[in-house]
Order: C-alpha cells, then structure tokens, then sequence
C-alpha cells in the first residue's frame, strides 16, 4: 500500500533535519493557521491559485523563488559553517558528511530548478505581455499548469526534508553515485521527479512564450526592432527552454528506468554508458546556464537605459549577440567535462567554441557600458545590481576563458575554482539580474515602489559578500581543494574557508534587508505609491499602463511606431492623451480555471507515488490528470466578458487620477519623480530640444 | 477575444491549415493553437533524436548476449510501417473531408486511421511479447534497454494519439463540427503525421541497420 515508505523515512535521524523537518511542518502549520484565521482561504482559491492572468501567475512564480531561496541559503550558510569548521580528520564540524552531500545537492537543484528559473519565469510572465501590448499570453490555462507543476516539484523538495531523504549525488546527479547499487534509497528519485515536473512546466513556460512573442505583438510590433530587448531574451531563453529540456527529460527518464526497473542505460558493466548520461545532462546544462542569464541579461538592458535616460546603445547588436549566444549555448557542452577522456582535437573544438561565446557577450558589455556613457546616471537599487554585475560579471567572464582552455580546465576541474567561477557567474549575473528584475517592476505589480533605504542596504551586503565568499574559493581551487569537501586534512585551507563563512555571513544580512525592505514598503505604501504608472522615467509599454495593471492590460492595445515607444510619447507629449470613447471594444479575459491546480496536485501526488513505490496511487493520478484535461477540452465558454465602458471608466479614472497628483506637466515625466523631489529627465531632455530647436 | 480583428489584419491563415476560416477571430485561435502546437512537436522530436542517439550509443552494449542481427526482426517492422503510413494518407484524406465539411468522410477516415494505428500497435505488442519470450528483456543489457525505450516510446505516442483520436471523434459527434473541435483535429492530424516521420527514422537507425548488420 505504501510501497517503499515506512517509518525509517523520518527526519528524526540527526538534530538538523529533525530541525529543518520541524520548520517545514511548523510554517505549513502557520500557513494553514493563518490563512484559516484571516479567512483567506477563498481569496487565496479565487484571487490567486485558479487565476490565468498572466500577471498574477508571474507573481505566484516570483513568491516560490523567494520562499526557495531562503531554503537554499540557509543550506549555503550551513556548508560554509561546516567547511568552515571542518579542518582535520573524522566528525568535525556540525554537518555530517551524508548530511553534507544531501545539502549540496539540495542547494544546487533549489537555486537552479527552483529559484533562477522560477523567478526568471515569473518575471517573462509578468512584464513580457505588457510589454509588447497583449492582453494575455497566448496560452493562459498551460501557463497556470506550467505554474502548478513547478511548484510541485518545489514541493517534492521540501517534502523530502520531512519525509525521506534528498539525494546526495550532486545537483547534476552523475551514475554512479545515483545509480540503484550506490544509492539505493528514495534520494536521487525526489531529484529526478522534483526535475521532471520542474522541467515538464518549463516546456511548457517555453512554448508559450514563444507563441506570445510571436502572436500577441501589439499593431506597429510586426517591426520586431522594435520590440523591448528583453522580449527578444525572453524570445531566445523560450527557445532554448523547448530544445534544451528534452535532453533533461530523456536523461532523468533513463536514469528512473535505470533505478526503479532494472535497465543498463548507465551501468557500465552491463553495457550502458555512463558518459552518456553526462552528455545528455549538459546538452541540456549549457543551454540552461543561458536560459537562466539571458532573462537577467534582458532585465539589464530595461534598467541600464532607463537609469541612463537614454536609448539603449547598440540595439542591433545586442539582439544579434543574444540570438548568437542561444545558438552557441548547444556547442559547447563538452567542457563541462574536458578530463573525461574525449581526444585532444575534440577538447579543442570545444575549448574554442567556447571561448567564442565571450564574443557576443563581450559585445553586450560595451553596448551597456556605452549606454551609460554621456547618460544621465541614476542610481536607484535595479541600477546598483546592473553596474555591480558588469563588474564582478567580467570576473566570471574571465575565468570562463580560463577554464575554456583544457590543459587549464584539467588543473582545476573539479576543485573549488569551479565552484567559485560557475556563481561568479549566477550569482552577479543571474540573480542580481533577477532582484533588479523584481525591484524595477514591483511598483507596476503593487502600485508602490519598494524602499530606497533598505534596498541599498540589501545590495550592499549581498555584492560584497559575494566577493568575501567566493573569492576565496578561487583561491583554494587553485591550492587544489577539491569541491564537496565536508572535512579536509589541511589547516592552512581555514582561514581561507573562514572569510567566505563571514562572506555568507554578510549574504545573510542583504537576505534580512531585503526582508526589511520588504516590511518597510508595504507599511509605508502611501509614500511609496506609484501614481501614475511611470514609477522610473520608463520607455516601454508595460510602464503606460497603471499600477497595478487591469486584468485586461490596456484598455486600447497601443498602436507603437518606434523603439522606446512610451519614453518617445513622453518627448511629443503624447504618454497620456484622453481616452477615445469610441476605440474601445468589449473584450474577452480567460475564466479562471481550478482545473490548473488540481492537476498540479495530482502531478505531486504522482512524483510522490513514484519516489516511493506506491503504483496504484500512481495510476490514480495520472488517471485524474487525463481526466482533468478532458473536462477542459469539454467546456467552451472559458472566457468571461468585459463590456466597453468598464475599460473606458477605468482609463478614465486613471487619467484622472494623474491629473490629480501631477505637480509638472502631463506627458514629461514630471510627476512620477515628485516623491523624490527631482525633476523629470524627460523634462529636461524636451527643454533641450526645444532649446537646440 | 473579440477585439483581435486589429491583431487579425492581414493575418493569413496558416498555408498548413485544412480549415475554412468563418471569421478572423476563429482564424486567429487556430492559427495560435496549431503554432503553439508545432513548437511542442519539434521540443518532442528532440527527444526521440536523442532516444535513437542513445540507442547508437549503446549498439554495441550486448555484453555477449544476443546483439541487433539476432533480436531485431524486420517480418514485424515491414507490416508495421505499411500499416503506419497508410494511416497518414487516410487521415489526409480525413482532414480534405473537413475541409470540405463531409461528415461521414471526417469520421469514416479518422476511425481507419485509428483502427491502423490499431493495428501497428497489436503487431508491436506481438513484437514485444516475442521478445520477452525470447529472454530479450531491457534488463538484460544496455543495447536493449536503448531498444525498449525508442521503440516504447513511439508505441506509447501511437497509443496516445489512438485514444485521443477517439475522443475526437466522440467530441466531434456531440458538439458537431465546431471550430475548437476543428481546430483539434488539425493538431491531432499533426502528431499523428510526426509519428511517422518518427517510425521513418527508427527503421532507418534501428531496424534497417540492426537486421543487416552483425
């Protein structure tokens, strides 16, 4: 009946996971609580976890990277204590070395499947649409599944601190160490279904994405020019989803068949091959380091000519390095494992492809720098992460190079260089990309900013314990310490281990900022309100809109005749004219659907099912999956009506609104800047015009 | 939505679309849907180029147990592949029949092609159940686990799309020749067209060369 699971699966088996399984059950408790004392149960159904719009999806997708990540940290914060810790020979330190290896696998596939992917997602959902002036996605139910399977997986993550094991092969899960006769319990399958859900919705994500861009484009968009350039690395980061995840999919597929039924696709002696595993996980794992960047890279562009107050330089080119970076991202796998015994010539084939990646990358970095060149520079928080993250950006960068040259890469392969370099890389350049992402657009979700103070605070902190934590291990890397070390025999590695302790010390406190900033904005949400939509002088179109958006987006879909649409209506006086009664047609907005959640659910319960043997809950649920979509492919009116006048008023309301508060004049971009008592730049930048004119 | 006749000038229907468009607004659902739908066929056919990639991998991962030569057999393969693209050319001429809105054509063809698929499936399920009395199972060794799983993997598909061929047809008879249910069956026609290009592909790299060579 329960297959595999019995009583041995508890946490009780050390006094951290007992802690942490307490944790994960006490905050489920004090959700549950919560929501049943404030009675939001129903707001949290209807408002929230059924709703197809594509904005509140996004948000959903940014509240599970946030919840994540506080999980990843806390294991990051536990290893260094432990390596930290750990010089000298058996049990030192706090961490066992079990323990040790399931929180370096559970942090890796976290911050990976769960927080980057998730927020980056979350973030196209939101801001993507609006941008090009849609209504919706193309796809709005496979977005709410693609959600709820993400979150399923999550939820197998964290289900596994409770009940079970986590795996303790690596966030790459390389046979042998997954394979049944190593590691024989539930672990690598909780790491192979939390993946297989986590990458089934993003296909999904993917598909959907593209069908956006390429449908929903507003009228005048059909010049893709001149479309934001974070669509276009949306556009590339879908693509790369749809072909890359396949590979995932088949290799975690294998490795279960492997496990659970016996086959051989990777165990050596009987005529499997292991080194194909390894190959098809990073056909899917260098695409994937660039689906998670390029969305960070798109974000960068959004912020750097904003708080530049000046086009982007260099559009053209950033398109085309974003395009030729996509189809480099398949060429290069190999170098995640230059030692595996691939012949020179092939090792250099793919050393040189490699560093042949630097090229469009390095074009991007000159575009953003020129960009800010003779800008008009403001340094609000999404613009700190964006010069921070050029600069340490280049430092990855260039120890990338480094390990693109083989005879380099079989120096340091492996050792704690790696580690360093690979979140050089996501670090600065994904994540960063993601809180500037978070921080820029937050005031269009919640119609107010988010506090200046604790921002800076929060950025601060995280940039320079970043460098404290990982500089180190550049260090140690090249004195040969190898990665997942939970104890070492070499003392002089411990001062070097004990800076980058203090470094995810200092993390820690840009973590808690955050928190507080987070506190201090919702209370402080009257000072913080974002009028008129335009929190930042922006030049897009989702910043035309109001905050928060209408359900429907855009009451009229704007009709763009250029780059930088609503940044050059500003210049002509044109960002707010008045609404035209007559250009406003009833609409049509997705229903809500409670068949999404439902069959995430049944999804969990079927990964679950698998993990621990129990088969006719497996049948059960993929029954009740099949069965949910017939239900929806049996129904026809999924959409509700949305009369003329509603959008109407609410233009009006809004425009309304803006007079109202407007302390300059309509159209420069005046009166989004008086919280903060700075005069519009587009004021100035029109008074120029004017002037030269 | 009803305000997409902005969004629908000068959009054409997809040239790929057997459908006669009553109305921009339905021209411009199915022109979504079916492109949405080519992008989840292509992320699909990457992972059976790299089933048959793995399979190459581990040709020679027999172990001393019988290799290709002696457990593929080409007396089911041949039947199989006639069976399978015959279903292709009936369910083309289902899709003319929808075109031009002959009920009877829509179902009498998209049943046959079921019904062929129907039958690929019981010569692979045949196939199969000769294997396993043979000993040829996937826990064997590598090379026929690399078999099991292309070969079961287009088998799963061709059930799939048999059961939902079904409900379209089912659909088809209680709502009538509405355009979602329309729009259905061009995805359907799709998948089942792409199965085949699969089957194409695992007969030229598994069943062609593993009954030839050695």
């Amino acid at each position: 009946m329960l297959g595999r699971l019995s009583w041995d699966a508890s946490p009780f088996y050390g006094v951290i996971p007992a802690i942490a399984a307490s944790v994960v059950i006490l905050a489920a408790i004090a959700t549950i609580v919560l929501l049943t004392v404030t009675r939001r149960w129903r707001w949290l159904w209807s408002e929230w976890l059924t709703s197809l719009d594509h904005k509140k999806i996004g948000i959903m997708y940014v509240v599970l990277a946030e919840i994540m990540l506080a999980r990843a940290f806390i294991e990051a914060a536990l290893m260094r204590t432990q390596q930290a810790l750990g010089a000298g020979a058996g049990d030192v330190g706090p961490v066992g070395a079990e323990h040790f290896a399931q929180l370096f696998s559970t942090h890796g596939t976290i911050m990976i499947f769960f927080v980057l992917m998730p927020f980056m997602t979350g973030l196209i959902n939101f801001a993507m649409p609006l941008q090009i002036g849609a209504r919706d996605m193309t796809f709005p139910w496979m977005n709410s599944i693609a959600l709820m399977l993400t979150i399923g997986g999550a939820g197998l993550v964290m289900a596994s601190l409770v009940i079970g094991k986590f795996s303790t092969g690596g966030w790459t899960g390389y046979p042998n160490f997954t394979g049944a006769a190593v590691n024989p319990g539930v672990g690598p399958d909780y790491w192979i279904w939390a993946l297989t859900l986590g990458g089934a919705g993003s296909t999904l994500s993917g598909i959907n994405i593209v069908a956006t861009i390429w449908k929903e484009r507003t009228t005048g968009l059909d010049h893709l020019m001149w479309m934001p350039l974070f669509c276009w690395t949306s556009l590339c980061t879908a693509l790369l989803m749809i072909f890359a995840f396949p590979a995932l999919t088949v290799a975690t597929v294998m490795l279960w068949l492997d496990r659970t039924f016996g086959f051989h696709f990777f165990t050596q002696a009987d005529g499997g091959n292991m080194m194909q595993y390894v190959n098809l996980f990073w056909m899917w794992g260098h695409p994937e380091v660039y689906i998670l960047i390029l969305p960070a890279f798109g974000v960068y562009s959004e912020v750097i000519g904003t708080f530049s107050s000046k086009k982007l330089f260099g559009y053209t080119s950033l398109v085309w390095a974003t395009m030729a970076i996509a189809v480099l991202s398949f060429t290069v796998w190999l170098h995640h494992f230059f030692t595996m015994g691939a012949s020179a010539n092939v090792n250099a084939v793919f050393g040189i492809a490699t560093m042949v990646i630097a090229v469009p990358t390095g074009v991007k970095v000159y575009d953003w720098l020129l960009t800010m060149r003779h800008g008009r520079l403001r340094f609000d928080v999404p613009m700190l992460y964006a010069v921070g993250f050029i600069v340490t950006f280049v430092v990855g960068g260039v120890t990338g190079v480094l390990m693109a040259i083989p005879p380099f890469d079989y120096v340091v392969h492996n050792s704690t260089f790696l580690v360093a370099h690979f979140h050089n890389m996501v670090i600065p350049g994904s994540l960063f990309g993601m809180m500037a992402g978070a921080t820029f657009w937050f005031p269009k979700a919640f119609g107010f900013r988010l506090d200046e103070t604790w921002g800076r605070r929060g950025f601060w902190f995280w940039i320079s314990g970043f460098y404290l934590a990982f500089m180190p291990l550049y260090v140690l890397g090249l004195f040969g310490m190898s990665r997942r070390m939970a104890t070492y025999l070499h003392p002089e590695w411990q001062p070097w281990l004990i800076a980058a302790w203090a470094g995810a010390g200092l993390v820690g406190c840009g973590l808690i900022c955050q928190a507080i900033m987070l506190y201090v904005s919702i209370r402080d949400r009257e000072r913080l309100r974002d009028i008129t939509g335009d929190a930042w002088d922006g030049r897009t179109l989702e910043w035309l809109a109001p905050s928060p958006p209408p359900e429907w987006n855009f009451g009229v879909r704007p009709v763009v005749t250029g780059r930088d649409e609503f940044g050059e209506r500003k210049l002509n006086d044109e960002a707010y004219p008045v609404p035209d009664r007559t250009a406003y047609r009833d609409i049509e907005i997705p229903a809500n659907a409670a068949t999404a959640p439902l069959i995430g659910i049944f999804a969990f319960l079927f990964a679950f099912a698998a993990i621990w043997w129990m088969w006719w809950l497996v049948w059960i649920s993929a029954g009740a999956i099949v069965l949910l979509v017939l239900w929806r492919s049996m129904r026809f009116s999924l959409h509700r009506q949305i009369p003329a006048e509603t959008l109407y008023q609410a233009d009006m309301a809004h425009r309304r609104t803006i007079l109202a508060h407007a302390d300059g004049d309509i159209g420069s971009g005046a009166p989004m800047r008086h919280a903060r008592g700075t005069e519009g730049y587009l004021a100035r930048e029109r008074r120029e015009r004017e002037d030269r004119a | 939505m009803t305000d997409t006749t902005t969004d629908a000038q000068g959009v054409r229907p997809h040239a790929g679309i057997p459908l006669e468009h009553p109305d921009a607004e339905t021209a411009h659902a199915t022109e979504r849907a079916v492109f949405g739908f080519w992008i989840f066929l292509m992320s699909d056919l990457v992972v059976f180029a790299l089933l048959l990639a793995t399979y190459a991998v581990l040709l020679r991962g027999n172990t001393g147990a019988p290799g290709p030569a002696e457990v593929i057999e080409l007396a089911y393969a041949f039947p199989e592949t006639l069976l399978l693209l015959t279903s292709t050319l009936t369910l083309t001429f289902a899709s003319v029949a929808l075109r031009e809105d002959r009920a009877r054509g829509v179902y009498g063809w998209t049943f046959l092609s079921l019904a062929l698929g129907a039958g690929f499936l019981a010569l692979e399920g045949a196939e199969i159940a000769g294997l396993i009395g043979k000993g040829h199972i996937p826990q064997v060794n590598g090379f026929l686990s690399g078999y099991w799983l292309a070969i079961g993997t287009h088998g799963l598909h061709v059930a799939i799309g048999v059961v939902w061929g079904l409900i379209l047809i089912a659909q088809f008879w209680i709502y009538g020749f509405c355009p979602a249910i329309r729009s259905r069956l061009v995805r359907f026609s799709l998948y089942w067209h792409m199965l085949d290009v699969v089957w194409i592909a695992i007969f030229t790299v598994i069943y062609l060369p593993g009954s030839l060579v050695s």
